[in-house]
This record gives structure tokens, sequence and C-alpha cells, in this order.
């Protein structure tokens, strides 16, 4: 029997030689730092999530009806009728969601590990690629079952775009194909959802991971495995602190898909809509482009940027400053590598003033998604009785938008002048026998 | 072949006007791909004008008519309502109607042909939400000492009863009036200028 597979293992290599070499090099001879915790079980959810989204885009494709005047019904044809269709649409809309939490965590992990440094900026900025990309993505998808909220979020975020002075007005009808968002709309959303950005998602994901086991892999201890200590039980030349990707972390890996799932059935069996978190109420009624939703407010994964238009208001007679902040809080996140000079990557062996500067950004974060999400707008009054919201919304939220942004800017004028005392970083990982 | 002497000039002009023809041929290609997002005849050529009888509009209530999709808002305004306008001009941006949001027959000081009637386009110059009408004089949550007008849900920008932003809002400008006249005393057309205004 063994013989019949290796006999075949010889076939296809002696036709395909590339094809051994490339498992070897990314999975049983690609030398991971032993050291991984918990902050690294992001990177394979995510292509798991994206995996199971794939799956469940193709098969809710099978019986949705791209356009405004059927659009909207077959998501309920899908809820209703099709068997087990409710479980299947509410796999793709909570793995929607589930995406953007894993997303985040894994882009924090990066931040605090300084793994966006040299030699991975490459890494990283194919990873913010992947962002836009995915955004772009959720934000297509958001719009195709055609609900009063896909109609409105569909139209105030293409509307952000005819702020640009000059060339707004005709960009807008341009993206739109028609004066409101219509059927020509509805249309190319769905081209770009379900074939165009995938595609450009897919590959971006092969470019993100080949890039990064050209350069290997940091760790928690930002400790430099592949140019360090040589010879462990494998071979004499891999790095001493590094284990091969196969089997070890492929087993490890395995624990958080089991958890991850747990996680999702959880909600998906449960509490699909997540109380209106991950699928929003005024979405189960049909678009109506005479009738705004008595509250917009974008999904959760977009409010902190959101939230940022808002709280940026209109001088000379427009309001494209919002939209330029709100572009450029994601904007900046590209020059990380380039803000971030401290020599020292790894939060562990960082100065005290990194670690407050990183907090605030949290916090300044998580403000943002209280902002954009409206929940600002209704403990205001819950807490503090009556107050002049607005106010105290804007300044809050304004004073958020400055930390955010501040952060960025401490952060290089603390390592750019020398501010940080950083402790001294082992030249062997911390856990190392 | 292998005594051949390579002229790296012509090898040089050739690669060069190769790639620019290419690119050229590529832009051009890329062309009826773009222009294909434009809006296509049949949606350019639903726009025609819109007529509405004003005889059940009672004072102080709003109609919403549609015209190219678009949100009309009729207001049939009270004498108070009227009256709040002058109150406001400090807490607006453009109280005077500068910005050209308006045909010049609007351009005054109830943005409107006959003062009793408002039509207007009711989006958000902020990123194009249907304002909510708050026509009644009276505290709201988000402004105790409210006048009456349009509050836009989407980002909490506040406009008066002629559609006149406030200050300090996310929307830049008063909302648009569009083109219209009265056919009689009863009836407006939208999307038609009056005889003799342009
Ligand atoms: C790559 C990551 C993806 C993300 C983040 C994503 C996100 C979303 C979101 C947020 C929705 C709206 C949720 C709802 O209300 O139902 C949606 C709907 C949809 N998606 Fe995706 N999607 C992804 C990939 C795909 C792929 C690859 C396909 C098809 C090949 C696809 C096909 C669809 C279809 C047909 C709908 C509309 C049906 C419905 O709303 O239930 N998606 N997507
Ligand atoms: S669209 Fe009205 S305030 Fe933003």
């Amino acid at each position: 029997m063994s013989n019949v597979w290796s006999n075949l293992g010889d076939w296809i290599t002696e036709r395909t030689p590339g094809m051994l070499p490339m498992y070897r090099k990314h999975m049983t001879e690609y030398y991971a730092p032993k050291n991984f915790n918990l902050w690294y079980y992001f990177g394979s959810l995510a292509l798991l999530v994206l995996v199971a989204q794939i799956i469940t885009g193709i098969f809710l494709t099978m019986n949705y009806n791209p356009s405004a005047a059927g659009a909207f019904d077959s998501v309920q044809y899908i809820m209703r009728d099709v068997e087990w269709g409710w479980l299947i649409r509410y796999m793709h809309s909570t793995g929607a969601s589930l995406f953007f939490i894993v997303v985040f965590l894994h882009m924090f992990r990066g931040i605090i590990y300084g793994s966006f440094k040299r030699p991975r900026e490459l890494v990283w900025l194919l990873g913010m690629l992947i962002f836009l990309v995915l955004m772009a993505e959720a934000f297509m998808g958001y719009v195709l079952p055609w609900g009063n909220m896909s109609f409105w979020g569909a139209k105030v975020i293409i509307s952000l775009f005819g702020t640009i002075p000059v060339i707004g007005t005709h960009l807008v009808e341009w993206i739109m194909g028609d004066f409101l968002p219509g059927d020509a709309t509805l249309n190319r959303f769905f081209a770009l959802h379900v074939v165009a950005l995938p595609i450009v998602l897919l590959l971006l994901v092969v470019l993100h991971i080949a890039a990064l086991h050209e350069v290997g892999s940091n760790n928690p201890d930002g400790v430099d495995v592949k140019h360090g200590v040589k010879g462990n039980r494998w071979s004499p030349l891999a790095p001493a602190d590094g284990i091969p990707f196969h089997p070890y972390y492929t087993v490890k890996d395995l624990v958080g898909v089991g958890f991850l799932l747990l996680i999702a059935a959880f909600i998906i069996f449960f509490a699909p809509t997540l109380g209106g978190w991950f699928l929003e109420p005024d979405n189960s009624i049909a678009a109506n482009n005479l009738v705004t939703p008595a509250q917009i407010k974008p999904v959760w994964y977009f409010s902190p940027f959101y939230a940022i238009v808002r709280m940026v208001p209109s001088f000379m007679d427009t309001a494209v400053w919002g939209v330029i902040a709100m572009f450029g809080s994601i904007f900046v996140l590209f020059a990380m590598p380039w803000l971030d000079r401290s020599p020292v990557k790894s939060i562990r062996y960082r100065g005290r003033g990194y670690k407050i500067a990183l907090t605030v950004f949290v916090i300044a974060f998580l403000g943002l998604c209280a902002v954009g999400t409206d929940t600002t707008a209704e403990v205001i009054p819950a807490w503090f009785g009556d107050v002049d919201v607005t106010f105290w919304e804007n300044l809050f939220g304004r004073l958020m938008t400055l930390l955010y942004f501040g952060f960025f800017v401490f952060l290089w004028a603390y390592t750019y002048f020398g501010w940080e005392t950083t402790k001294p970083v082992p030249d062997r990982v911390t856990t190392h026998d | 072949m292998a005594d051949e002497v390579v002229d790296h000039g012509r090898r040089r002009f050739l690669t060069v006007t190769t790639a620019a023809v290419g690119g050229i041929g590529v832009v051009a290609a890329a062309v009826p791909f773009v222009e294909s997002w434009q809006p296509s005849a049949r949606a350019r050529a639903a726009g025609a004008p819109v007529t509405q009888s004003l005889k059940k509009i009672e004072p102080g209530q709003q109609l919403i008519v549609a015209w190219r999709s678009l949100p009309i808002f009729i207001v049939n305004r009270t004498p108070q309502q009227l009256a709040t306008l002058p109150k406001l001009n400090p807490r607006l941006v453009d109280p005077n109607s500068d910005v050209g949001q308006q045909p010049a027959y609007a351009k005054n000081e109830t943005r409107s042909i006959k003062p009793q009637w408002l039509v207007m386009i009711g989006i958000c110059t902020h990123l194009g939400c249907v304002p909510d009408y708050k026509g009644k004089i009276e505290p709201e949550p988000f402004d105790p000492n409210w006048q009456g007008g349009f509050y836009c849900p989407c980002h909490h920008s506040h406009y008066d009863i002629a559609g006149r932003v406030y200050k300090n809002m996310p929307a830049p400008k008063n909302m648009e009036i569009p083109a219209y006249h009265f056919i009689d005393d009863t009836t407006v057309q939208i999307g038609v200028d009056p005889k003799g205004a342009a």
C-alpha cells in the first residue's frame, strides 16, 4: 500500500517538481519560533474565516437575485424556503463580523510585537491592503440584501466621495451608475463582491504569506530567530529556537479553530443578529429611497472610522475634511514601519511611555467605536440626564479622534528623538530549553 | 548568431516604443470599461417634471413626493413657523442663502416663491440622508430650544424651517431648492423654472 502512495508521489513530483519543495518550504521545513502564544492564532483563523466566507458565499449566490426588485425577497426566500438557507446565510453574516474581530486582533498583535518592523514591512503593507479590500468587500456585501440600511448605508458611504471638490458629484454618479443607488449599483456591487474582490483578496493573502515565509515569523519576544543560534533536533542548520510548522503549529492552530467554531456556532444558533450588532434590525425592512431609517449607524466594524467623519465639522463650505480624516485614520497605519523607529520590537522590552500611549490608543479606538455605533448617544442621556447630548458627544468624540491621531504623532516623536528607555532584548526566546 | 553585433540603441528604442504603444492600447481598452459605470441612457431618461396638488396639505404639514427618485419636501408653513426665520440668523451658517443652493427666485428670506410653501430637495448636504421633519416649535432631545425645522438622523445635522443649516453641524450647506413653479394657486410643478426666470 505505502508503495502505491510513494509511487504516486514520485509520479507527481517528476511532472511538477515544484510541489514537494513548496510543501516543505511552507510546512514541514518552515521553522517558526517556538514561543508563539495566543496572539498567533489569529492569522490562521483569518484564513479559516476567509475559506468559510467563500464557501457560504458561493452557496448564497445560488439563490440570491442581484436586482433592486428581487434582492430583498431572495434573501427572505433564502431565510425561509431554501433548505438550510438560514444556516448558510447566518454563517456568512456572522462570518463577516468574526472576520473583523479576528483581523483586528491579528493587526493588534502586529503592533504590540513590532511585527511590522524591518524586515517585515512588506508583510505589514500587504496586510493593510488586505484590510482595505476586506472593508470594500464587507461594505458591498452589506448592500446586497437591499434592506433599508443597505440602501442608506450605500448612499451615505458613496456620498463620502461626493465631498471631493469639483469632481465629487460626477464621481458619485459614476460609482452608483444612477442618481440614487439602484439596480446598476446593486449589480456592480454584486459583481465586485462575489467575483472581483474575492480573487484580489486570495491573491493578496498568498502574497502576504509568501512574504512572511521569506523573512520568517516574528515572535512575542521580538527576537530574530532565523539569524540567531543554529541547530535544533531536526537539522544542525535550522534555527535553534525554531520548530517545524507541521506538525507543531498545525496542531496548535487546530485548537484555535475549535474555539472559533464553537463561538461561531453559539452565535449562529442562539443569537444570529447579536442584538443588532451583527445584523441590524432596520435591514429587515426593504430599501425605501424616501425614508431614512431613524438611526443610521454603520455595522460595528466600520464604526470607529465612521465616527471620525462625524466628529470633524465642515468648514470652508465643504464636508471633505471629515472624509480626509477618516481615510487618514486608515492610511496612517500603512506608515507604521516608518513612524515607529524604536530598535526594540516587542512590547515586553519597550519603554513605559510606549505602553501608556498604546493603552490610550486602544481606549480612543473603543471610544470612537462607541460614538460610531451611537452608544454614546444612548448612554449620555441615560447617565447624565437632561444635558445637551450633541455637545457632549462631539466633545468626547473629538477628544477620542485627537487621541487616535495623537498616538501616531507621539510614537514617531518618542522613538525619533530617542526619548524611549528600552530594556535589553535577550538573544534567545525566553522559553528556550 | 554569436558574432552578430547587438545594436543596443536600436534594441532600447524598440523596447520603449513597444511598451509605449502597448500602454496606450491598454489605456484605450480600459476606457469602455470605466465608462460603462456611467449612468445609462435609461437612467438619464427617467427625469421628467412632477406635478403636485397642494390642496390636501394642512398648515404645518409636510408632504414628500419623488422627483428623479429624489425626495421633494413640500411644507405648508404656518405664520408661527415663518416668524422663527429672522430670529435664527445668528445661529446659521448661511442665513442669506449666499451659496448657490437655490434658483435666484428662491434666494430670499423664506427660500421660496410663496412664503407659505417650502419646496425643497430633502437631502442632507452632509452625506445625503433624508432629514426628519420636526416642524413643531418645542423642546427636542437634541435641542431644548428647538425652533422647528429638519433633523438629520444620520449625523445629527439641524436645519431650520427653510432648510438653512445650523452652525457647527457636519452638513456644510443649506438644503437645495429645486427648480419649480406654480401652475395655479394650488398646484406646483417640480423640475421646471417659472416662466421668465432662467
Ligand atoms: C471575503 C470575505 C467576505 C466578507 C467579509 C463578506 C461579507 C458579507 C456581508 C457583510 C454580507 C451581508 C450580510 C447579510 O446581511 O446577509 C454579505 C452578503 C453576501 N455575500 Fe459575502 N462576504 C465575503 C465573501 C463572499 C464571497 C466570496 C461570495 C461569493 C462567492 C459572497 C457572496 C455573498 C452573497 C451572495 C451575499 C448576499 C446574500 C445575503 O445577504 O445573505 N461573499 N457578505
Ligand atoms: S447625512 Fe445628514 S448629517 Fe450626515
